[in-house]
């Protein structure tokens, strides 16, 4: 199947255009929020909730016996959520650092949800099949009724929001200032991870266990290279998920049987290098061009400077001088002298330059900071 | 003086980080209307007694008043100038919203802030001198005008009384002027202002009121009469000679 045909396919197979759209809010949610845990300097995390998020799968299956995909979620979402707040307990209560606790609640979650799944595994039970496919995620298993729970959630999400756009915005920048002006952190804080937990949740049966974390990270960290604003961040990262979501089920799709959701978070993670690379402001590619500018720029002040130097010995600035006497000057080529003339900060007529009123100016409030800042 | 007023008052304050005490049993009673320095060596507990008083840090004992009444209920009549450090400068946002963010205690939750708080906001970089950078990114901003912008936030508050955590740190001369220069502004307002400071040079010079600190409070008073030796030996443990100019 080429790319067109994904599309044509789109308007017409209702299987593959409930796994984008699926795909897309997925992308979209985790975008929104992994904004938040990047801003916050916790990027590990939605890694630590959704392997810690394992055993409840496997716990709600042993507990009910069914495979219904919301029942294991719930499971799923309780030890997420238990992980999370350990996560939270361990920070304020011990001396351990946050990456400590991170990784410990991680590896010690995903290694009895493992244990839990071999357990799984050897019952004799005909039903046990097919719980490993939290580990990587299906997208192909995802039904119209989990997309319109995915959508919901997204909904109530994006509510919340904006309804306490600002106690996010000042939990995130200075949380002891926020405590200060009597705002409750903890509640702020406690909702946000809450919505964190869900959102890993939510993506589990589609992207998996093992890269969830990537859905948080790549569209935020991707976002965050474009812009200065935190609404415009939240709103980018949430564009880069759900773009991710579409043309990583498309590429799936198209090719035979690739599984959708490390496509997904290899096309995120296109977002993530193109947004380094290419970003205006903060990107390596503009920051190269931009160091290079400012040497060339450099080079032209500099020979002004000295063609200032011997200006200002005279009453009239605009007192005409031989272009030989630059030659003693290192750095001087006949290219910056032009550059200059173009710029109006001289005159050159035959032999002889002469400074301009403008670049006589120029010159002088060259390097001086306090005329530059009041720009 | 007459009958003197307390903005704050703090009673048998005490906290501890496992078991070793930070601050030990504090009291102080700050007058209403002085700009105040706390002094005292590194690990005095300065900054810990300030975050005490604003309810950042939870003191094991311990109660703190402004104006006869319990601190939480009369936040909005404090403000807070924390250290420049404690925050992330690359967050993605402007002076002015974080100036704006001044104007969330009266706002209280949900609600938004509009154009009153805006004009609050910009009125208050102005204050400060930084009105032209009110559009700059804040990392964009030079350690002094990051100051600045936190100050101007704690102007936005219009609060009666002020904490600042060293807010002179790593700030050059013109900014430390002009922020003492707005700090004598806020006493001759009548506002009560408590600066944690670290030159002692120059306590006599911006405070009128000084407190030392370390563990235990040493003393509290007019620096005309109790910043001598004899005290700053006291705080730091060492003999100290500063000329204090009476």
């Amino acid at each position: 199947m080429s790319f067109t045909e994904y599309f044509e396919l789109l308007f017409n197979d209702y299987t593959l255009r409930t796994i984008s759209l699926g795909t897309a809010i997925l992308g979209a949610i985790c975008g929104m929020l992994g904004s938040f845990a990047v801003l916050r300097k916790q990027s590990l995390l939605g890694d630590a909730i959704s392997h810690a998020a394992l055993p409840g799968i496997a716990i709600a299956f042993l507990i009910t016996g069914t495979k219904e995909t919301n029942v294991l979620l719930i499971g799923a979402l309780i030890s997420g959520l238990i992980g999370a707040f350990w996560i939270r307990g361990i920070t304020r209560r011990t001396h351990l650092k946050s990456d400590t606790a991170l990784g410990l609640i991680l590896s010690i979650f995903f290694g009895f949800g493992m244990l839990l799944l071999t357990y799984i595994q050897k019952q004799p039970n005909a039903n046990q099949a097919g719980l490993d496919k939290f580990l990587f995620g299906q997208a192909a298993t995802l039904l119209a009724r989990d997309v319109w729970f995915m959508a919901t959630v997204t909904l109530v999400c994006l509510l919340v929001l904006l309804l306490f756009w600002k106690e996010f915005k000042i939990l995130l920048f200075d949380a002891d200032y926020a405590k200060t002006l009597g705002f409750n952190t903890k509640m702020i804080d406690i909702l946000i991870t809450s919505f964190i937990v869900l959102a890993i949740v939510l993506g589990l049966q589609t992207v998996g266990v093992v890269l969830m974390s990537a859905m948080l990270l790549a569209p935020a960290a991707a976002a965050r290279q474009w812009t200065n604003s935190l609404g415009i961040m939240v709103v980018l990262a949430a564009v880069f998920g759900a773009t991710s979501g579409v043309v990583g089920t498309a590429i799936s799709a198209s090719q035979n049987n690739l599984s959708t959701g490390p496509v997904i978070v290899l096309v995120a993670a296109t977002f993530v290098i193109l947004s380094f690379i290419f970003s205006p402001s903060r990107g390596l590619l503009f920051r190269q061009i931009r160091f290079i500018k400012n040497r060339k720029d450099l080079q032209l002040h500099k020979t002004l400077a000295f063609m200032f130097d011997i200006a200002k010995r005279h009453e009239n600035i605009s007192h005409p001088h031989a272009v030989k006497i630059l030659n003693n000057f290192h750095g001087y080529t006949k290219k910056s002298l032009s550059k200059l003339e173009d710029k109006e900060y001289i005159r050159v007529e035959g032999l002889m330059w002469e400074m301009t009123e403008k670049g006589y100016d120029f010159a002088l409030n060259l390097y001086n900071q306090q005329v530059e800042e009041n720009d | 003086m007459g009958k003197q007023k307390f903005a704050v008052t703090v009673d048998d304050l005490t906290v501890a980080y496992n078991y070793k005490p930070v601050l030990w049993d504090i009291d102080l009673a700050i007058p209403e209307g002085v700009l105040m320095a706390i002094v005292g060596p590194n690990g005095a507990g300065k900054s810990t007694l300030i975050k005490a008083i604003l309810g950042i840090i939870d003191p094991i004992a311990g109660s703190v008043s402004i104006y006869g009444k319990p601190y939480k209920k009369q936040r909005k009549l404090v403000g807070y100038v924390p250290q420049k450090g404690s925050v992330d400068w690359d967050f993605p946002t402007t002076a002015l919203d974080v100036v704006m963010m001044g104007t969330y205690g009266s706002l209280g939750w949900i609600k938004r802030p509009g154009k009153k708080e805006k004009k609050t906001a910009l009125e208050s970089l102005e204050k400060v001198g930084m009105l032209s950078f009110k559009d700059r990114q804040i990392s964009q901003l030079s350690g002094g005008q990051q100051q600045r912008v936190f100050l101007a936030r704690a102007l936005a508050q219009d609060a009666d009384i002020y904490f600042m955590d060293e807010p002179f740190q790593g700030v050059d001369a013109t900014t430390e002027i002009a922020i003492i220069n707005i700090l004598k502004e806020l006493r001759k307002k009548g506002k009560t202002v408590v600066v944690v400071h670290h030159d002692l040079q120059t306590v006599p010079e911006y405070f009128d009121w000084v407190t030392f600190l370390n563990v235990k409070k040493i003393a509290t008073g007019p620096v005309k009469e109790i910043f001598n030796d004899d005290n700053l030996t006291k705080t730091y443990g060492i003999n100290y000679k500063v000329s204090v100019q009476k």
